[in-house]
């Protein structure tokens, strides 16, 4: 009976993990597939893998979007990360009522639909002649309430003796938050960048609206527009969708653990 | 004396380096929340094409519920909202407390595996579920390969398979982010706990019932509460997998806000209000949500 009740809790976990890789390992396989192959449900790795490459590389640009892709994400995570933890470090290390009122009202930020800013920043932006630019991309994500909190949940383990002992050998509170916290906060920092990249690399909806221009195209925008023609390329729209995860995918395999760990100070 | 004043001195000079480490960022979420929010409130009282706005009083909130593509999205929301998320919750939680099993082998090879769905961008896994469940898609060729099917099935033309496919691919998506989180929950319960249970006899259920639910109830109040909020704001999906269709019957509200603001003629006005029952409908449901939670107690 027990042996029986282990051996369903294996298979029903099996199955799951079965379905979960699945899509992923099919979107793999197809990617070196010929169309026809994948339609006849090839389910092995084949070798059209470099026709694929050449299709979509002639009739998409996506060496460019790979590279504005990377851009935004990366300049957008670096400045994320910095005013975020300078944010959250503040709030915990100096913290007053002023400070922690000013931290519920930041919180209310997290409730707001971006469907509801989306039109009014759209005008800001085209005032501003941000249409198109990285700064247009990031700027409304740089300063965000969830990894506000993430850093201030884990400046709260963060030990006060170490502050004073920094003070007193005169070090002041930017270098103590620069050359103390920063590294003994490596895992918030990891949990943040795999969150706030994969959140980068991935939007869709404000880059659809923000930029409109070819040469500013994204990744996702770059796979959704191939989807938009009558007939479908199937392996060469799955190696445009193959391209568009394995950053994210190596992202989550390097961190993963520190992810975990940050994610459980942040429910704690 | 003397040292109180210095002490004091330097407690203030504290307070102003915090209020510098904080400001920029409480001042881009001021400029790139708040502000859009005042003005999309202001905005949702004009009409008018583009750029060129009048007043016009609340008739863009009447004009939102005669507008049946509106109601349309607003139901599909709500089906998603009602079907999916309370699916992909418990499974999360049966999922998350089997990982929690202390004898169980290959516990990080289950875990990863559950999780990978979440590494997928939402465009390509939108496209990646559109493309198997496409009339010459993988599942179809399973199914009539089974017999059950005689020729391809087209899932995506019926607005009751569409949505089934749509509820589906979110599931797929989501359930091992939340079984992360209630993973993360779990830890800080003692193991104990369990094996004294099962040392009273408690069945797998009882125990589950009876501990692990209650226990969880704040990370499940908040896993709750991301996913309507999820939930409400839908685009990815509803753009990329069944493009709205058929006849709008998977058009998400956020997707039908895009097209009026940015695909069709412009009109910010109408887009604002109807972006601001988003934000009333989050902010009422989160508040339904946490006052249940409370009572339970």
């Amino acid at each position: 009976m027990i042996r029986l009740k282990r051996f369903l809790q294996y298979l029903f976990l099996t199955i799951v993990s079965i379905i979960s890789v699945f899509p992923i390992y099919w979107m793999a396989v197809s990617a070196t597939n010929k169309s026809i192959d994948v339609i006849r449900g090839k389910l092995v790795f084949g070798t059209y893998f470099l026709e694929n490459w050449k299709n979509l590389f002639t009739v998409s640009a996506v060496g460019k979007a790979m590279l504005n892709s990377f851009k935004y994400a990366i300049v957008l995570t670096i400045l994320a990360l910095f005013v975020c933890s300078l944010a959250g470090y503040g709030f915990e290390i100096f913290h007053d009522k002023g400070k922690d009122a000013v931290m519920s009202i930041i919180l209310l930020a997290m409730m707001v639909p971006f469907a509801a800013t989306m039109i009014p920043l759209f005008q800001m932006f085209s005032k501003a002649k941000l249409l198109n630019t990285t700064i247009g991309f990031i700027l409304p994500t740089i300063s965000t309430p969830f990894l506000i909190m993430l850093f201030r949940q884990s400046a709260r383990s963060f030990p006060h003796d170490i502050i004073e002992a920094a003070r007193i050998d005169g070090l002041s509170e930017m270098g103590i938050f620069l050359r103390m916290f920063f590294p003994t906060m490596r895992s918030t920092y990891a949990a943040a960048m795999t969150i706030t990249f994969m959140n980068a690399w991935n939007s869709y909806l404000w880059p659809k609206v923000v930029m409109q221009d070819a040469n500013s195209i994204t990744m996702p925008m770059l796979v959704a527009n191939l989807t938009e023609g009558y007939i479908t390329d199937y392996g060469m729209l799955m190696l445009a969708v193959l391209l568009c995860t394995i950053p994210t995918v190596i992202i989550f395999f390097i961190l993963q653990k520190s992810f975990a760990e940050g994610i459980t100070g942040a429910v704690k | 004396m003397n040292q109180s004043k210095k002490k004091m001195k330097l407690d203030r000079r504290h307070n102003l380096v915090g209020w510098a480490f904080l400001t920029p960022a409480v001042i881009l979420i001021v400029i790139m929340s708040f502000i859009p929010m005042v003005k999309a409130l202001l905005l949702s009282f004009q009409t008018g094409i583009g750029n060129k706005l009048k007043w016009a009083g609340t008739l863009n909130y009447v004009r939102m519920f005669q507008d049946t593509v509106f109601m349309q999205a607003l139901k599909n929301n709500f089906v998603y909202l009602i079907i999916q998320v309370p699916i992909m919750l418990v499974f999360a939680l049966v999922l998350a407390s089997m990982l929690n099993n202390k004898n169980l082998r290959f516990k990080g090879l289950f875990r990863t595996a559950i999780f990978l769905p979440c590494a997928t961008s939402l465009v390509s896994y939108a496209i990646i579920f559109r493309s198997l469940f496409a009339v010459d898609g993988f599942i179809n060729m399973i199914l009539i390969k089974l017999g059950i099917l005689e020729t391809g099935y087209n899932f995506l033309v019926n607005p009751t398979s569409a949505r089934i496919v749509v509820i589906l691919a979110l599931i797929w998506r989501w359930t091992g982010y939340n079984m992360v989180f209630y993973l993360s929950g779990l830890q800080n319960i003692e193991y104990s706990v369990y094996e004294a249970a099962k040392i009273d006899g408690a069945s797998v259920f009882q125990s589950f019932w009876r501990i692990t639910v209650p226990l969880l109830k704040p990370t499940i109040l908040l896993t709750a509460i991301m996913s309507t909020n999820g939930t409400l704001q839908l685009f990815d999906e509803s753009v990329n997998l069944t493009k709205g269709g058929p006849a709008n019957a998977t058009l998400t509200m956020s997707h039908y806000i895009y097209n009026t603001s940015f695909k069709y003629v412009p009109n910010f006005g109408y887009s604002a209000a109807m972006s601001y029952l988003i934000l009333i409908l989050v902010a009422v449901l989160a508040f339904i949500q946490l006052k249940v939670g409370d009572k339970r107690d």
